[in-house]
Parts: C-alpha cells; sequence; structure tokens
C-alpha cells in the first residue's frame, strides 16, 4: 500500500486540507457537549443566569450585601456599578428592563471585561448566598431560633418593623465579625463554582424582585447557546463535507492516474511479463484491486485520520474539566479493544479460508454442471450431490461460526458501552456530591466517552478492510514495478528501403522466463520473401515460439533474429510490427463492428482494401450474407461470430495492413478443409512478394509449403519440400500417417 | 464493501458478508443502501413460499422475535432510568445548594444497579436471539444449496441448454446468500427497529408530547433531504457502474489482445480509449462518493436542530417544572436513537424486494419441471446383445424445431457406426439420443427390441460406454477420476484399466502415481493424457456400447497413437458409435450416417455412398482433395 504514496502526491494539497478541516470538525463536535453542559449547567439548573453578578440590583439589597463585603471589594463593586433612579438620564431605558426602577433606586452594572467579571463574581458570590440565606432562615421561626442560638443572640428578639440586616449592620463590630467567621466556615467545603452556582439563584431572585421576567431571561439564555450549538453543528458539517469532497476527489483522483498507470505499464509489457502475471489477475489488478485502494483510501482520510484526533481531543477535553474520571474511558477503551482482538483473532483465520470454501463450492458445482453428461452417463448423481454436499457443510459451518461471533460481539459492545455509561454517572454524582464538578459535566463526560469510544470502534473495523486493501495494493504495485523486458534501442537504425522481408533465425536458443529448461535449441532458418515456411510438430514442440520471437513477443535467449540483415533487436518495436501482419493462434478481435475490427490494421484502408482482405479472407460470403454487412457488430471477445468465421475476421484484418511479412500462427485450425484451402490459394495469388509463415498442425494445409521445417522438443529435426522429408524425416513421416491413411501418401 | 457509514449496525453487516465480499466493487448497493433494487413479480406468493420453505423453523423464529422484543424494550427502558439518576443527583444537588438536604446515592446506586440489570438482560437476549437465528438462517443456506444441487440431477437437459451456467451458479452462491442474510440479519432488524421506534415514541411521550411533538417534526425534514441527496446521486452511482463496467470490458477487451495490440501497433489508440473511458469514471466516481458522502453530515446538522430544539423546549419545561433534568437526558437520547431505526424501516421494503426476487429465482428454479419418471415396471437388463434400432425418428431440441426428420436405421450387434459431418452438424445429438439425455419427438429407439424408455434411464446409460473428445475430469486424484466409471471397482481393477487403456505407464511418471491431483482448472495434464484416462474409465464400466469421439488434431503424435490403440480395443465385440474425423475410421466402419445441419442427411457405406456423389462425396472430397492430388 505505501508502495502507492507517491500516486498520491498530486493529492497531498487536498490531504493536508482534509486534515485541517477534520481537526476543525473534532474540534466542533466535541465542543457540543460542552454546550450541552452549559444548556444544563446555565440554562436549567440556573435559570439562565451565568454569573453570581446581578445585570441590575435594588439599592436596598445593595446596601445588604455590602454588609458582607471587605471596604476595598465595596469599593470596586462600586466602581463597577452605576446607581441609576428616576432623574438619571438613561432613566426611560432603565425602567422597561427593570419595572422595580419605578419605586426605587437601582445600581446598574456597567460594561465590564471576562478578568473583572471573574474577580466580582467572587467577591459577590458569597455575600449574595448569605443574605438569600438569612432572608429564608429568617422566615421560618424554628430555623431562625436555630440560628440566632449559633450567632449568640435570639432572633426573636428583633424589635418589629426592623429586619435582621438593620439589626446586623447595628452590632458592634467585634460581635459581627465573630459571625462572618462563622458563616465563612461553613462556606468552606465548597468549591468555588458551586458557591458561584447556588449564588445565582440569589441572583435569580435578586431579578424577581426587580419585577424582571425571569424565565424569558432563561429562555434567552437557551435560544442562545442552541445558537452557538447550531453554528458549530453547521460548521462540523461543513467540515464533514468539505471532507467528503476532498477524500472523494483524492482517491478518485489517485485511483484514476494508477489505474492510467497501470494500463500503460501492462501496454508496455512483452508477452513475457504477461505471462508472469496471467492476463486474468492483471485485469482484477486493474480494477478490482485499485477499487479497493480507491475506497480505503478514501475512508483513510475520512475516518481513520479522524479516529485519533477526535480520540486526542476528547481526551484533552476530559483531563481540561475534571481529572479524576479519564480512567473510566481508558478502561472502556482497554475493554473494548481487547474484546475486539480477542474476537478477530478467532475469526480472522475463518475469514480467510470463507473465500476459499464458497470457489469450492462454486468449483463444485460448475464442474457439475460442465459435466452433465459424463454424470448422467455413469449414474454418478449420488457421488456428485456427496462432493457437493462436503462442501456445502464446510462452508456453512464456517459461516455459522463468523456468524455466531458476531453475535456475541455486538451485545458484547453495546454492554461496554452501557457500563461505561453507568460508571460515569456512579463515579460522576460521587464528584457532583463533593462538588468538583457539576451534573452538565458529567453528562458532557458521558458523550466525550461515547465519541472516543466510537472512534475506537471505527478505528478497529478499518483493520479489517486495511489488511485486504493491502494486499490489492501490493499486487498494483507489483505490477507498477516491473519494468518491461523488451525495450526500444536508444539508437534504434531504420530498415534499409526497398525492404524485402528475409527472416533468418541464426542459432537462436529461447528459454521462457521463470523455466528450468530451453524450449527452442539452436534454431538456424531463413525465411525468403515470396516464399511460404511452414512449421509443424507436435503440441508442445516450440512452433508457436519460434513465430512468436519475430514480432518481439519475447526476446531471444541467445542468437538472433534477423530481417533483412539487420537484427531485431537494433529497431525500434513499432517499426519491427510495422512490417508484420500476425494472425494469433487465438483469434481475438474486438467489441465494435466488423469493419472497426479491420481498420484496426490500418485506420486509412479504402473499402477496395477492406473488400479485398475479406475475399482473400474467404469472409465476404459470410459478411455479406446479412443486411448490415460491415456494420454487423462484434460484441466484446466476438463472442457472437463462430470461430472460423473470427479466424476468418481476424486473417483479414492482417491482410488490410499489406504487411511485407506474414505470420499466421495456426490460424486456420477452425476452417474446414474446403475453406482452407481456398483461402490458401488466393493468399498465394494475392501475396506473392510476401514472406509468410504458417504454423499448423495440418500436413494438408502446408503440403505445397516451398520449406517446411519440421520441430521436435524445441528442435529443428527436418527442412525441405513435403516430398524431401517424407523420404528424409522419420518425424514428418509419423505426422503424416497418423493424419493421411498410406496409399493417399504415396 | 459498501460505503463507508458512521453507525455501528452497518459496519456489522459489511463484516458478516464474507460472502458477499469482492462481488460488486465500488458502493455496492448504492448510498446507504437504498439503491431500488430489483423487484419479484409475485412478493405474496414467495412469501409464502418462502414460510412454507422455513418449515420447522418458523417456532424458532418466532421464538427469536419475541426475544427481539424483549430485547430492544429493556434496552429502550435504559436512557429513562439513567435519566432518573440524574434527577435524582440534580435534586440533590439543588438540595445541598439550599441547604435542604443531600445527594441520596443509596437512591441512585439502585437506579444504576436496576439499569444494569436490563442492560445485561438485554444483550444476553440478544445474544440468543442472535445464537438462534444465525443457525435457522444458515441451515436455511444448507438446505437451499442441497436442494438446488440435487434438483440439478433431476432436470432435463433441455433446461441448460437455454440457461448458462453462471445463472445457476448465482442462484447458489448469491441468491441463496441474499435470502440467508436477510434471515439473519433484516428479518430480526425489521422486528428491533419496528419495536425501537414504538418503544421510543411511547417513552419520549410519557416525558413531555410537547417535546417528543418537535422530535417527529423534524423526521420528515431529514427524510426530504436524504431523499433529494439519494435519488441524485443514484444517477452518478448508475454512471459510475456504467463505467467500471466499460473499464472492465476495455481491460479485459486490450490485455486479452495484448499480442494483437502490439502487433498491430495499437497501444497508443488503446491508451487514448481507456483514458477517455477513465476519465468519465473519476468524474462519476467522486461525485457519487462525495454525494453519498453528504447523508451523514445532513442527517447531523438536521438531528443536532432537533436537539437543540429539544434543548431549549426542554429547559424551558423543566423551568416551569413540568420535567425533571434526568428526563432531558433521556428525551436527548431518545431522539438520537429515534433515526437510525427509522431509516432501516424505510429501506426494509427494499431489502424485502431484492430478497424475495431472490427467493423467487430459487423457487422457480426449484419448480423448474424435471425429468420424466422412468417407468414404474421398467425392464430389466444384464446384459445387452447390443442391438440398436432407430424407428422414424423425429426430433428437435425445441418442440418448433425439428432437426432429425423421420430417421430410421440399425445396427448389428458388435458393428461399428460412424458419424460425419462438418463441425457444427450435431453429431452430438445422436449421442444424447442413445443415452437418454433427450427422448425423441417422434418414433422410438429401440436396445434389444425394447423402446429406452421401457428402461430405467440408469440401467440404460450403465450399458453405454462414453468418451467424449471433450473430455471431463474433476478436482480429484487419478484415481477418483478412471472409478468415476465405476465406484465399486478396487484399485486393482482401476489399474488394470488403466493398463488396458495404455495410460498406466504415464500415470507411473506423474507424482504420485495414482494420487495425482488434478488440478481445477484441469491443466495440470495433457488433453490426450485426458482423453486416455476417460477411456480408461469406459474400460472400468465395461459396458456392451460404445459412444466415442475421435480426437482432433490437438493431441500429440505418440498418445495419438494410444488412443487409437485403446479405443480399437475397446471397440472389440462391442456395438459401437464413433464420431469420426480420421479416415481410416470412417472407410473401416460397417455403416456411415452423414449429418449436417443437425439432421442425417445421408447413410450407408463408404464407396456406395461416394459413388451417390451426394454431400458425403463432396464432403469427403474438399477434406481430402489435396491429399489425393499430391498422391497423384
Amino acid at each position: 500500500m505505501l508502495r502507492l504514496l507517491k500516486y498520491l502526491k498530486p493529492y497531498i494539497l487536498l490531504v493536508v486540507l482534509d486534515i485541517a478541516l477534520l481537526f476543525v470538525q473534532a474540534n466542533a463536535d466535541l465542543a457540543l457537549p460542552d454546550y450541552l453542559s452549559k444548556i444544563v449547567n446555565i440554562g436549567i439548573q440556573q435559570g439562565g443566569v451565568e454569573n453570581a453578578v446581578p445585570q441590575g440590583i435594588l439599592k436596598s439589597e445593595m446596601d445588604k450585601l455590602f454588609l458582607f463585603m471587605k471596604a476595598e471589594d465595596k469599593a470596586t463593586v462600586l466602581a463597577d456599578y452605576t446607581l441609576i433612579d428616576q432623574n438619571s438620564p438613561d432613566y426611560e431605558k432603565y425602567v422597561k428592563i427593570y419595572p422595580a426602577l419605578e419605586q426605587a433606586p437601582i445600581y446598574v452594572l456597567n460594561r465590564v471585561d471576562k478578568a473583572e467579571m471573574e474577580k466580582l463574581n467572587l467577591i459577590m458570590a458569597k455575600p449574595l448566598l448569605i443574605v438569600s440565606s438569612l432572608e429564608q432562615v429568617t422566615a421560618d421561626p424554628a430555623k431562625a431560633a436555630a440560628l440566632g442560638r449559633q450567632m449568640g443572640f435570639d432572633l426573636s428578639k428583633i424589635p418589629v418593623g426592623m429586619d435582621i440586616f438593620t439589626l446586623l449592620s447595628r452590632l458592634p463590630v467585634e460581635q459581627f465579625s465573630k459571625i462572618t467567621a462563622a458563616i465563612d466556615q461553613q462556606f468552606a467545603p465548597m468549591v468555588e463554582s458551586t458557591i458561584t452556582q447556588a449564588a445565582v439563584k440569589a441572583v435569580d431572585a435578586q431579578y424577581e424582585k426587580l419585577g424582571m421576567n425571569t424565565s424569558i431571561i432563561q429562555t434567552q439564555y437557551i435560544l442562545r447557546i442552541g445558537t452557538v450549538m447550531l453554528l458549530i453543528t453547521l460548521i462540523s458539517g461543513l467540515c464533514a463535507i468539505g471532507v467528503g469532497l476532498l477524500s472523494a476527489r483524492a482517491a478518485a483522483g489517485m485511483a484514476r492516474d494508477v489505474r492510467r498507470a497501470l494500463f500503460q505499464r501492462v501496454e508496455s509489457f512483452s508477452s513475457a511479463e504477461i505471462d508472469k502475471f496471467s492476463t486474468a489477475s492483471l485485469i482484477t489488478r486493474t480494477t478490482n484491486d485499485i477499487t479497493q485502494i480507491q475506497m480505503v483510501v478514501m475512508m483513510v482520510m475520512r475516518m481513520v485520520f479522524y479516529a485519533p484526533i477526535i480520540a486526542i481531543g476528547g481526551m484533552i477535553r476530559i483531563m481540561g474539566k475534571d481529572t479524576s474520571m479519564w480512567w473510566i474511558i481508558a478502561l472502556a477503551v482497554v475493554v473494548i479493544l481487547g474484546v475486539i482482538v480477542t474476537i478477530f483473532s478467532i475469526s480472522l483465520p475463518k475469514f480467510k479460508i470463507t473465500q476459499k470454501l464458497i470457489d469450492r463450492l462454486n468449483l463444485v458445482t460448475r464442474e457439475h454442471l460442465s459435466g452433465m453428461m459424463v454424470i448422467r452417463a455413469f449414474n454418478m448423481q449420488p457421488f456428485e450431490e456427496e462432493r457437493f454436499d462436503t462442501a456445502n457443510k464446510d462452508l456453512t459451518s464456517t459461516m455459522l461460526f463468523i456468524n455466531r461471533i458476531m453475535v456475541v460481539m455486538m451485545p458484547l459492545m453495546m454492554l461496554v458501552m452501557n457500563c461505561t455509561t453507568l460508571l460515569i454517572i456512579w463515579v460522576g454524582s460521587h464528584a457532583v456530591a463533593a462538588s468538583q464538578m457539576q451534573v452538565g459535566d458529567m453528562m458532557a463526560f458521558m458523550q466525550y466517552a461515547m465519541l472516543i469510544l466510537f472512534s475506537f470502534l471505527m478505528l478497529s473495523m478499518m483493520f479489517i478492510i486495511l489488511p485486504r486493501a493491502a494486499v490489492s495494493g501490493d499486487r498494483v504495485a507489483d505490477v507498477l514495478e516491473t519494468e518491461p523486458s523488451i525495450k526500444d534501442p536508444e539508437q534504434p537504425k531504420p530498415f534499409s528501403t526497398p525492404f524485402q522481408g528475409a527472416i533468418e533465425f541464426r542459432n537462436v536458443n529461447f528459454r521462457y522466463p521463470g523455466a528450468e529448461e530451453d524450449i527452442l535449441h539452436n534454431i538456424s532458418f531463413t525465411a525468403l520473401p515470396g516464399q511460404t515456411t511452414a512449421f509443424l510438430g507436435t503440441t508442445g514442440s516450440g512452433k508457436s515460439t519460434i513465430v512468436s520471437l519475430i514480432p518481439r513477443f519475447y526476446e531471444v535467449t541467445e542468437g538472433a533474429v534477423y530481417i533483412d540483415g539487420l537484427n531485431i533487436r537494433e529497431v525500434t518495436q513499432h517499426d519491427l510490427r510495422d512490417k508484420i501482419g500476425y494472425v494469433p493462434q487465438k483469434s481475438s478481435l474486438f467489441s465494435g463492428t466488423i469493419e472497426s475490427n479491420l481498420l484496426y490494421a490500418d485506420e486509412n484502408a479504402s473499402e477496395e482494401a477492406l473488400k479485398r482482405a475479406t475475399d482473400i479472407a474467404q469472409a465476404s460470403e459470410f459478411i455479406y450474407s446479412r443486411g448490415e454487412g460491415m456494420q454487423v457488430e462484434i460484441a466484446q471477445g466476438g463472442m457472437n461470430v463462430s470461430g472460423g468465421q473470427k479466424q476468418r475476421l481476424a486473417i483479414a484484418r492482417a491482410l488490410v495492413k499489406q504487411p511485407p511479412i506474414y505470420i499466421f500462427d495456426d490460424s486456420f485450425s477452425a476452417l474446414d478443409f474446403r475453406t482452407d484451402s481456398a483461402l490458401r490459394k488466393a493468399l498465394k495469388e494475392q501475396t506473392s512478394d510476401s514472406t509468410l509463415l504458417i504454423v499448423t498442425q495440418r500436413i494438408a494445409t502446408i503440403k505445397n509449403a516451398e520449406q517446411i521445417i519440421v520441430l521436435d522438443e524445441g528442435r529443428i529435426v527436418g527442412k525441405g519440400t513435403h516430398r524431401e522429408l517424407m523420404q528424409d524425416c522419420e518425424v514428418y513421416r509419423g505426422i503424416a500417417l497418423s493424419q493421411l491413411s498410406n496409399e493417399e501418401l504415396a | 464493501m459498501t460505503t463507508p457509514q458512521s453507525n455501528l449496525p452497518a459496519t456489522r453487516s459489511t463484516m458478516q458478508r464474507p460472502g458477499m465480499m469482492g462481488r460488486g466493487p465500488m458502493g455496492h448497493g448504492g448510498p446507504m443502501g437504498m439503491m431500488k433494487g430489483e423487484k419479484p413479480r409475485d412478493f405474496k406468493g414467495t412469501i409464502k413460499k418462502l414460510i412454507q420453505y422455513l418449515g420447522s423453523y418458523k417456532l424458532s423464529i418466532l421464538v427469536v422475535w419475541l426475544f427481539a422484543i424483549a430485547s430492544t424494550v429493556a434496552a429502550i427502558f435504559g436512557p429513562k432510568i439513567l435519566g432518573k439518576a440524574t434527577t435524582v443527583l440534580f435534586e440533590g444537588v439543588m438540595a445541598e445548594i439550599a441547604g435542604t438536604g443531600t445527594i441520596d446515592f443509596t437512591s441512585i446506586g439502585q437506579i444504576l444497579l436496576l439499569a444494569l440489570m436490563l442492560y445485561v438482560v438485554s444483550a444476553i437476549l440478544s445474544f440468543i436471539q442472535g445464537w438462534i437465528m444465525s443457525s435457522v438462517a444458515i441451515n436455511i443456506t444448507y438446505r437451499f444449496r442441497k436442494d438446488i444441487s440435487q434438483k440439478i440431477n433431476r432436470m432435463p437437459f433441455k433446461y441448460f441448454d437455454g440457461t448458462n451456467h453462471g445463472e445457476v451458479l448465482s442462484r447458489i452462491t448469491n441468491d441463496v446468500d441474499t435470502v440467508s442474510q436477510t434471515l439473519n440479519q433484516s428479518l430480526t432488524q425489521i422486528i428491533t427497529s419496528v419495536t425501537t421506534v414504538i418503544g421510543v415514541l411511547i417513552m419520549m411521550l410519557t416525558i413531555s408530547w410537547q417535546m417528543t411533538l418537535v422530535a417527529v417534526a423534524i423526521l420528515p425534514l431529514s427524510f426530504a433531504a436524504v431523499g433529494s441527496i439519494i435519488s441524485r446521486s443514484q444517477v452518478f452511482f448508475k454512471r459510475q457502474q456504467d463505467y467500471l463496467g466499460h473499464i472492465n470490458g476495455h481491460v479485459e477487451e486490450i490485455y486479452g489482445s495484448h499480442r494483437v495490440v502490439k502487433a498491430f501497433n495499437g497501444e497508443a489508440k488503446s491508451f487514448d480509449q481507456f483514458n477517455q473511458i477513465n476519465d468519465v469514471l473519476y468524474i462519476s466516481a467522486w461525485r457519487s462518493q462525495f454525494l453519498s458522502g453528504l447523508i451523514f453530515p445532513i442527517m447531523n446538522f438536521v438531528s443536532n436542530l432537533g436537539y437543540v430544539a429539544i434543548c431549549v423546549l426542554g429547559g424551558y419545561l423543566a423551568a416551569r417544572g413540568t420535567i425533571t433534568v434526568g428526563d432531558i437526558q433521556a428525551f436527548v437520547q431518545y431522539v438520537r436513537s429515534f433515526t437510525q431505526p427509522i431509516t432501516q424501516i424505510a429501506n426494509i421494503s427494499n431489502v424485502l424486494q431484492q430478497t424475495m426476487a431472490a427467493a423467487e429465482r430459487v423457487f422457480e428454479f426449484l419448480a423448474e419441471s424435471e425429468e420424466e419418471p422412468d417407468n414404474l415396471l421398467p425392464v430389466a437388463i444384464e446384459a445387452l446383445e447390443g442391438r440398436v434400432d432407430f424407428k422414424n425418428v423425429h426430433f428437435g431440441y425445441t418442440p418448433d424445431k425439428i432437426i432429425i426428420n423421420d430417421f430410421s436405421f440399425y445396427a448389428e450387434p458388435g458393428q461399428r457406426i460412424a458419424i460425419v459431418g462438418p463441425t457444427g452438424a450435431g453429431k452430438t445429438t445422436m449421442v444424447k439420443l442413445l443415452m437418454r439425455f433427450y427422448d425423441v419427438n417422434e418414433g422410438a429407439i429401440l436396445v434389444d427390441g425394447h423402446n429406452v424408455k421401457e428402461f430405467k434411464r440408469e440401467d440404460l446409460r450403465c450399458r453405454f460406454g462414453m468418451v467424449l473428445q471433450d473430455t471431463w475430469l474433476f478436482n480429484g486424484t487419478i484415481m477418483e477420476n478412471i472409478r468415476y466409471g465405476r465406484s465399486d471397482a478396487s484399485d486393482e481393477e482401476v489399474i488394470a484399466a488403466a493398463k488396458a487403456a495404455h495410460v498406466d505407464h504415464f500415470i507411473r511418471t506423474l507424482p504420485e502415481g495414482y494420487h495425482y491431483m488434478i488440478n481445477e482448472e484441469t491443466t495440470n495434464i495433457s488433453q490426450g493424457q485426458m482423453q486416455l484416462l476417460t477411456i480408461a474409465r469406459a474400460i472400468l464400466a465395461d459396458p456392451d456400447m460404445l459412444i466415442l469421439d475421435e480426437a482432433t488434431s490437438s493431441v500429440d503424435t505418440h498418445t495419438e497413437v494410444l488412443i487409437q490403440k485403446a479405443m480399437a480395443e475397446l471397440m472389440m465385440g462391442r456395438t459401437s458409435f464413433i464420431i469420426a474425423h480420421r479416415l481410416s475410421t470412417i472407410r473401416d466402419a460397417d455403416w456411415i450416417l452423414v449429418m449436417n445441419d443437425g439432421d442425417i442427411v445421408e447413410q450407408g457405406k463408404h464407396e456406395k455412398l461416394l459413388q451417390r456423389g451426394g454431400f458425403y462425396a463432396d464432403l469427403y472430397n474438399s477434406q481430402f482433395e489435396q491429399v489425393l492430388a499430391g498422391a497423384a
């Protein structure tokens, strides 16, 4: 996979942008629980009041607070507040917000910065709390008595018409400081934030005294936070869309580039490399494997990068909030990873064999279908059923195993997640009780935990896909890194003009790449223009191999091939092949029309040239017997024409080229003898100046050739005409006798 | 691999489909699996058949459904109960602040324990449910495949003339797989999704009807959004699929014709063509992937919209004291778990349609008409003399196209009958009729005076030995492949048959001798040797009559001589039908049947036929004209 990394280079900017967007997205996603916690903590719990600093407060109430402030604090507060009464210039404006202004003067908070707000929070929270609790207490006579005892005097003895605050203000300094000390002691275990949270209740009460609608304050706060949340979601969504765009473009782009490079590389290959990989495998590599890679690149850009970012981000936020609970998430992650690792280590080997078992089932079925005649002829249906049953059982039992593992896995995962939640609530509520965190924080924590666990879950899922993609990547890279074994010379020579087309093999040995033995030994012969040179031999004798050396499909191992005295390695492959009309053993046509197939040889061929070629190839009859003539559609692989027709079209294609050299590699095998002989006759007449090379197994086809080369196990064992060979060549006679009866040969 | 999805069940389904892996590249099934699939012709009928097919598993499935419902319900209570814990905590905190009380940890503990129990119960139920269902699904899969495999043996050849093997294969693997997947997952998914939706709805209503209204109101919005994306991306998905097909085709063609491309210097041309397709593929690929990737963020945004709305409303209600903080927490969780089952339900009809289409194809196959049953009172045969009599036979592969018209002919025991004709003349038709792979339309074929229909097929075929040029060996050892001729033959008998077929020597040169494995593509053994093995198979079967197909040119000289010899020995004393290519065989035959275009156009002895100057004479002269000319 990494070997293909360079193909991602053009898209590096997209990848960098992608990571940046993922970063923003992760941060946005992680910010959401924060805001949810704000909605719970402040919006719901604190009635939308964020600070223990009232925006406005009755002067009479502020005076009560001053009682419990140090002198310098009082000065700070007075500096930050403005006293408003009916004579103030902004009276009209303020009376709308604070209806109580009509009756009494109020203090209104000036615009202050965050730091100042914090300072005020600290100064005002406690007095607010004290005042509000004193007010509550005095409202209840029983409690009042208890408090009085604590403070050292009987509250019920307060004169009528005088409230506790007037009383307190008149107390001697010494006694008053004793009381405040006692109160301070009560606050000692509470954390600042909890005090603030408690104090905001008091602020809320103050707002009510001002005649303000407190529920509107709350709703407004929630809406404000809600809008922020929506904005964040929008940002996260836009990032995700951006990530989708970037990853799709980068992945598809890389896939396109790799596919192009691969195709070009395969086209540059000689037959040796094609054999090495096999055509079917090269096709899969160009299509499925690259699609796999594309999917993975996309997933990596969308999910794999995201997981660590969100996991780390989540961890950082959790650490920032509270350090005492991160172990829960660590524990959950460890458990989940443990479960996944265990399950995969059990099921992965099974996963790997499923494909084999499916292939086996397919194979058995395919054999059953293709051998139906034989199976029924030998009454072997029960045997076949048993074979199928074994394959079927093997497959289904493995599938059952895998399915059951998944059956275990899903509830287990859900259970781990749910237990994590429970644990967070349990541990969290103790933390809340200890005033270490707020309820909203705990809820946010739960969501972080889920985000982190999910990202780990997704990451681990990736590990199923990644190995498969890695295999695909390697398969593609293997092809891309294979150099074609046949290359053009650096300083190619041109063929001499006029081109003759005399082919000479000089002591050629050839060995297929990877083979242990040479398939051709010391081959030397000359094929002259205007003559037919035929190659005859049994299967595997090397006759097709010889002719495939001429267009340089393979490179000779030793010796050399010369055309008009020029070593074919000294000319370009293009020039060389330009001179050759080649008809392969397996005639392959391209999808299109008959005409487009013929024009493949020469785009500029005239209609007459095509007609001439099809006439020689004995193909005109069947072409023109159909209405569409040359425009008859050819399906992929020429599936819709018969073997014989395909062969004749392939021959016609080579004829359209009108090259000086023709190679027919066993190209008459699907023709009946009558067509075969008519074709050869026409060929001889029309291509009298050309060098004709014919590979065949039929003696009848080449009986009249000027030169017949007989091959046996890669060696030339006879060279001459039919008559000569019948006399001197044992192998030739053997082949001839098996094909024709004695009197016919005589 | 399906498109990446960010929810767990989707990942699960990808993992659970090892059988589907590598089937369709790139986003198989389109975005969120919502691609419109094929539809069954008869939905109801197929469902009925499927239910019938489930048989005794119906009860198991019922149990599974009950467990699934119970498990889902237990899970649904989770958030509500956890919400209570939060509420208790919250109230405790508020009480502490107000100085009126403390946090009630006993109560929180109890609630959490209850939740834990529910979660554990839910997990166990879900586990049992899955366990049972997976075994039901697998058993059904197994049975389907077995039934199909047995069905193949009972079907007439005629069926396979019109059906390619790939189709049958696809039924055994893909279609059965689809049904199995649905049984394994979708069936329970339907039940859990419906239960979840209803349960969640009820739970939400118990918290607050106003909030429920908001939550439900959000749904159409998200469906509209997703729907429009899907319909848009569908176009690109289809184009992507099309161009993947084009590129596959082009690559296959060019790689497959590598030599031709090189020989005609066509590299640049095909590269241009490739680039054109590749560029279109690139555009449709990124667009479809991008569009399907839009679904998640958009759903997310819409769901967050609902989230905020619920928070606002919830905060308002909580402030009024109508609901508690824990309720909000629970509600938020419910809303989050609401959308997924709804998408699943929306998708279920597609899944069901696809499943039923697959099931329909399987059932159709299982319901195909079978071979005419054997005669109930068959003629018993120990051994046959080998008299074969064709009486006014008419035959056609389809009734409307009779190819053999009124053919009569009689063969004495031990005679050799050569069947000749150009390629594609239908020479194997005779074989198929003799072996009763097909029945004649009119007239009769008699063996030893009995109509072939009077025999049990098995008995009749037993008496024929068949050696076709199109040899068939299977992926097994050589021993197993020869023993195919007679399954109860001992090893010694197999070896004796191999010796008689002159293939023993060759077998012994192989790495493991008789235990040499023939590979899946039967490429590790040559054509000629394969033919010898099939002759050995026929020798082992020791038939009364023979059907032989002479080898053509693909066999090397030495092997060919062996085949000739083995065949000659095999034919001794047996009525033999030979699909002949060799002049000597034809001339030595007792009788020649000349075929063209499926019909028997001439019959008689070699000299007579030549004299007549008809089709046979023409054929003979054209084949050997050169040879004779050369000899002259």
